[in-house]
């Protein structure tokens, strides 16, 4: 799974998967997808009815969507925390958020080519790929624990077929093919065409 | 008896003027030349800019990416996790 990359051919993207890689990347949009899925909220219809956010937006279950959903006001490693603030700001930008996220996703799904095969991308659809490939690894990261010292091809005392292993192998490569990706894309600056 | 009401409040002012901050942490998978990516296409930062402020979060832990009033920086944070980074806002 090392050999796909990335490569600009005439201000589009190009890349070559094959089965293994078309599928993995599937699957892994699709998960983020379902993460991500509608948000829970607790219902006030009249609030719906004049187009206000909801009640209360139900806070992020977990590591991984904690990190996918970050709080605002909580600071990492520092005293103070505004659980209340933080609320009143996902309140808001959540459904956002989440939406985001899903169209991303949906951008995936829709361009990788199923049983793999060439893949053309455009601009937009390259910064949907870059924002996926991106929560798919902080999602997966996140669940493996990995930290700044990990190696994804340290095999230390694992067996080959070693779930954890293999799913940290595939960790390095999202994070290869977002390098490349990177690498074909000069970033877009506000206020320029 | 119930003391008066206290009407001034000149903490409060200075509370008021003080600006509001968006913070970027680090976090142990964002790639450092994405976190750069994403700070020149959210802040119009230069590249040089950009990665100083990228290294800043890598190595302190920390960056301040921009300040504002609360408003504004909530926006600025909104977008920050739109594209994946850890950002959080608080009053400097």
């Amino acid at each position: 799974m090392r050999g796909m990359r990335f490569t600009r051919h005439r201000g589009a993207l190009r890349a070559d998967l094959d089965a293994v890689e078309a599928g993995v990347l599937a699957q892994l949009a699709e998960e983020v997808l379902g993460l991500v899925d509608e948000p829970e909220v607790s219902g006030d219809p009249l609030a719906a009815l004049v187009g206000l956010p909801p009640g209360d937006v139900y806070e992020p279950e977990g590591p991984v969507l904690s990190r996918l959903l970050p709080d605002a006001y909580d600071r990492p490693g520092a005293d103070g925390t505004d659980p209340e603030a933080s609320g009143d700001f996902r309140r808001y930008t959540d459904a956002d958020l989440r939406a985001g996220k899903r169209a991303n996703a949906q951008v995936v799904l829709d361009t990788v080519p199923e049983g793999g095969g060439r893949m053309t991308l455009d601009r937009d659809q390259a910064d949907a790929w870059l924002g996926c490939l991106n929560d798919v690894r902080l999602a997966l990261g996140t669940s493996l624990g990995v930290t700044e010292h990990t190696d994804p091809d340290d095999r230390g005392d694992r067996a080959d077929d070693d779930p954890a292993y293999q799913a940290l192998q595939v960790y390095g490569w999202l994070g290869y093919l977002q390098e490349s990706l990177l690498s074909c894309l000069e970033p877009r600056v506000p206020g320029t065409p | 008896m119930t003391a008066p009401a206290q009407l001034d409040h000149p903490e409060t002012d200075e509370l008021l003027d003080r600006p509001w901050v968006a913070i970027v942490w680090n976090d142990p998978v964002n790639l450092m030349s994405y976190v750069t990516h994403v700070l020149i296409e959210l802040f119009g930062f230069t590249k040089d800019k950009a990665t100083q402020l990228m290294l800043q979060v890598h190595h302190d832990g920390k960056a301040v990416v921009s300040n504002g009033t609360r408003e504004q920086m909530e926006a600025d944070v909104a977008r920050c996790h739109a594209k994946g980074l850890w950002a959080t806002l608080q009053q400097d």
